[in-house]
């Protein structure tokens, strides 16, 4: 593929999701949202694979639009949101947001005002390998969410929530602007666009949070919306700063200056990539953000905001590395990745073990953007890579056991695979692939845990005690999900095609992408790594074998199913010789005949959730304040 | 000694050695208990009757989670004995174990779930140790590939004290002994029937044995890394912490879960951590 296409398809990649958002929220018929979504998204998927094609990273202009009415255009935009916000806060009487906004607003109305027309950058828009992996995710992992919506928010609006307002124009064309401005964030170099489309898609996040508008989802917008706009005061301090120190706006201009001379402006992206990234100490906002519908859920979770966050700090990697802000940045991650990962075995609510999940496997990445070496970078590309598939596979399945049992509680998905065959099976399929060698996120851990070795062995002591835990609470998860107590009726009932095709795509795709992700490696990823570090990374041959024949061993299990019943004699299972006629009840003490439950643990006296997430917000504040502090230091 | 070989002679030779063991386990038990103990031959004697019995299950999946048990139990055992990644080996193991856990899930059995619930637990308390113990390894021979680190000219322990007695600690877990039979105890009066294996009988039962036996093996080869650079050393101890384990189990009571994760977590953070923070200010 040549260049002239890029510059073609990069900025098709973005204004396109703006134009079906805008498209979208005039259209009432259902037919025809789906036919827009659905075309609208095979698009994006099919640009986003040409990009793969690339030769080398490339710089672009930016749209075919002259500069000055470009950013006329952008600053009012700017304009337009600033003002709706503080109209948010003001009606919310929350001060905190209008005094955010307005100290954000201020200074980049100063910035602009003294520095305006000489505020140019050679290239506004950036590709490399890194981009066309984000865009690849976010097309298609975000593509396959908003197919799957069209059908689950039909189903929400109809059957499950007939209480809540049906904006379901609104909520499509949100879902589109967001994608776009996800696209604008991946292909950004102009440090002030990429701040447009990050703030933007905070503005679309605090919109989804609060769809349903009831009080809980208000007040989950309102904590998202706050500790977002920290992020974004940060990010506009570290652009103006970046700036007056450099003389440059692009982003790619900062990753190759000196360490000693941007690492305040780095520091202060990389707080506001920790902001959005839901790192603690603002991983509440995540949490809190389960409040919405499954679709949002997923898109926060896997293709866009968080991974915007961690993309931030995976770019600014190697002007951290080495320096105390980088070990700052890892040990934030570090101890999200332990404190989410401890913090999920204690809730039974699916949503909420994921969404600590989540938090935990973007501190993973964090960790490896704050070491910041080629092999830390590689291992937090393919954390990226699966994460973000399988997250978005395991929200999707328990949007449609919610749906159908009236419940997300873990407890109630006992004998799902009898319930829900196929949900169940696909859910065992993200499960495995969040954990189990030799799934990617293994790999992915597999690689990290070497790369910290290398760099800071201390900080091994939270991968290791983490992945303890990661594997206690999706392993008793699993069970829950195959035991089966009593005879169970099948509930399944039909996908719609979207939900099909998001679904059985997603689970196929996590197979695909462990069987092949050596190509992934060698096509994407490494490319990369070498383009910045100048140095190869990747797995070596022998182990590569090895995972593919565990591969194969796991994936002929399903065969012994073929021997299922044959052979074997059925017998009710022990229950201290007290069975009555069945296995399912039992003569307890008194002669009473008692049902037989069983509950997983969830080791609430062991852990608490209030104490870890207390002490984890208190340490990672601290750790945050001591880098910034650190970073003002360099300056001074 | 090519890689391949010794992988056949593992696959050959470790269930002989791993039954010979569980022999003198029982054996040594008895006298320790003043019994005369079963012939050394009893174990295999054991599976080769379990063999032979009905197949009986309370749900018709069940046994195929642990015939992958087996496999993924033997093909680990055949990747450390190969020389592969350590860390590979041990993700392997986690995968083996992780299907005898579903196994008994599926079971779906009060006893055999909470055994299933209890031996994640275990899991979850000897997985850390284990792993610092793999990082360690790799501190001072710079590799994680088993054979690299087998052929390294110093005796591993002295620079690993900590970590070896950490890895010692895990091992009483891993080993389903006491005071850590939590999931499935040897003995016949407790509260949990047979925990894990409840619901196992006939040849699923004589699998998880013989799987046990490859992992024993596999284990005190990982003990034998230690004292590696000399090899009858290395036997000589191997053998040693065999029967220390055994005495350990007939001295002690069975913990609660609580004392047995937070100790084991307290063991692999002071000892296997503050072994890794000294090797690291050394270097």
């Amino acid at each position: 593929m040549h260049t002239a296409t890029a510059v073609t398809l990069v900025p098709t990649m973005i204004l396109g999701p703006f134009a079906a958002g805008a498209g979208l929220l005039c259209l009432r018929f259902d037919k025809v949202r789906r036919i827009l979504v659905g075309t609208v998204t095979v698009a994006l998927c099919c640009c986003a694979l040409a990009l793969i094609g690339l030769p080398a990273p490339v710089g672009l202009s930016g749209f075919p639009l002259d500069n000055h009415h470009l950013n006329l255009l952008m600053l009012l935009i700017e304009a337009g949101m600033g003002l709706y916000v503080v109209y948010v806060g003001i009606r919310a009487r929350h001060a905190l947001i209008v005094a955010l906004m307005l100290a954000q607003a201020g200074l980049m109305f100063w910035f602009e005002w003294t520095y305006g027309s000489r505020l140019e950058a050679a290239h506004n828009l950036f590709v490399d390998k890194f981009s066309v992996i984000m865009a690849l995710i976010n097309g298609v992992v975000g593509g396959g969410i908003c197919l799957y919506a069209l059908g689950y928010m039909r189903e929400y609006h109809e059957l499950a929530h007939r209480d809540v307002a049906d904006r379901r124009p609104f909520f499509f064309a949100l879902l589109f602007v967001f994608m776009g401005a996800m696209f604008g964030i991946i292909f950004a170099n102009n440090l002030l666009w990429l701040f447009l489309f990050w703030e933007m898609t905070t503005l679309c996040s605090f919109l989804l949070i609060g769809y349903t508008q009831t009080e809980e989802a208000k007040r989950n917008a309102l904590k998202a919306l706050v500790m977002n706009l920290a992020g974004g005061l940060a990010f506009a301090l570290g652009i103006v700063w970046f700036y007056r120190q450099s003389g440059s706006i692009e982003l790619q201009t900062l990753i190759a200056s000196k360490k000693a001379l941007v690492l305040l402006p780095a520091a202060l992206l990389c707080f506001a990539g920790i902001t959005k990234a839901a790192q603690l100490p603002f991983s509440s906002w995540l949490l809190g953000a389960m409040v919405a519908p499954t679709p949002v859920s997923a898109l926060l979770h896997s293709s866009t905001m968080v991974k915007a966050g961690v993309y931030l700090v995976l770019r600014l990697a190697p002007v951290v590395t080495g320096t105390t802000v980088g070990l700052m940045v890892a040990l934030v991650g570090a101890i999200t990745f332990l404190v989410g990962s401890l913090a999920a075995i204690t809730t039974s609510d699916a949503k909420k073990v994921l969404a600590w999940s989540t938090v935990a496997n973007l501190g993973l990445i964090v960790l490896c953007g704050g070491i910041g070496t080629a092999s830390a970078v590689w291992a937090g590309l393919l954390l990226i890579i699966f994460h973000a598939v399988a997250k978005c596979l395991l929200f999707l399945c328990v949007g449609i056991v919610e749906h159908k049992l009236h419940s997300r509680d873990i407890e109630a998905m006992s004998g799902l695979i009898l319930n829900m065959p196929r949900v169940a099976v696909m859910m065992l399929i993200g499960m495995a692939g969040m954990f189990l060698a030799p799934f990617g996120m293994l790999i992915s851990k597999w690689a990290v845990l070497k790369a910290v070795v290398d760099a800071f062995p201390a900080l091994s002591v939270f991968i290791v005690f983490g992945s303890a835990a990661t594997l206690f609470f999706w392993v008793k998860w699993m069970g829950k999900l195959l035991e089966v107590v009593r005879p169970r009726q099948q509930v399944e009932g039909t996908l719609s095609l979207g939900e099909s095709i998001a679904l059985y795509g997603l689970s196929g795709a996590t197979f695909l992408a462990c069987l092949f992700f050596p190509i992934l490696s060698t096509a994407l990823i490494e490319p990369y790594v070498a383009s910045v570090f100048g140095e190869s990374v990747a797995m070596s041959q022998g182990n590569i074998i090895i995972m593919t024949i565990m591969m194969v061993m796991v994936m002929l299990f399903p065969l012994s199913f073929i021997n299922y019943g044959r052979g074997v004699k059925v017998m009710d299972a022990y229950l201290g010789g007290a069975n009555v006629q069945s296995s399912v009840r039992f003569l307890g003490s008194g002669a009473h005949v008692e049902d037989v439950t069983m509950n997983n643990y969830y080791l609430r006296g062991f852990f608490s959730e209030a104490w870890l997430a207390r002490w984890g917000v208190i340490s990672a504040t601290t750790i945050l304040t001591l880098m910034l502090l650190l970073a003002f230091r360099t300056v001074l | 000694m090519n890689p391949w070989f010794r992988v056949i002679l593992y696959l050959v030779a470790a269930p002989v050695v791993g039954g010979l063991l569980a022999g003198w386990d029982r054996r040594i038990s008895a006298r320790m208990q003043a019994r005369q103990g079963p012939p050394i031959l009893q174990p295999f004697y054991d599976v080769f009757k379990l063999w032979q019995k009905e197949i009986i299950v309370v749900r018709r999946s069940q046994n195929f989670y642990i015939l992958f048990f087996l496999l993924l139990v033997v093909f680990t055992g055949a990747l450390f004995f190969g020389g592969s990644d350590l860390l590979l080996v041990i993700f392997a193991l986690t995968l083996a174990a992780i299907f005898f856990v579903l196994g008994a899930y599926k079971a779906s059995s009060p006893y055999s779930f909470i055994g299933a619930e209890r031996e994640l637990l275990q899991m979850m308390a000897y997985e850390p140790m284990i792993l610092i113990t793999a990082i360690g390894m790799y501190m001072v021979t710079k590799s994680f590939q088993v054979h690299e680190i087998a052929g390294h000219p110093t005796l591993l322990v002295l620079a690993l004290p900590g970590i070896f007695l950490g890895f010692l600690y895990t091992l009483e877990i891993k080993f389903r002994k006491s005071p850590f039979d939590l999931s499935c105890s040897h003995h016949a009066h407790q509260e949990l029937v047979r925990g894990i294996t409840t619901e196992f009988s006939g040849r699923a039962l004589g699998m998880i044995e013989i799987a046990h036996w490859y992992e024993n093996v596999f284990l005190l080869g990982w003990v034998y890394l230690f004292f590696a650079s000399s090899p009858v050393l290395g036997v000589a101890v191997s053998l040693l912490v065999f029967g220390f384990v055994i005495f350990v189990d007939n001295v002690f009571t069975r913990l609660k879960w609580q004392a047995a994760l937070k100790s084991a977590w307290i063991v692999a953070a002071v000892l296997g951590f503050g072994n890794i923070l000294v090797l690291s200010f050394l270097r």
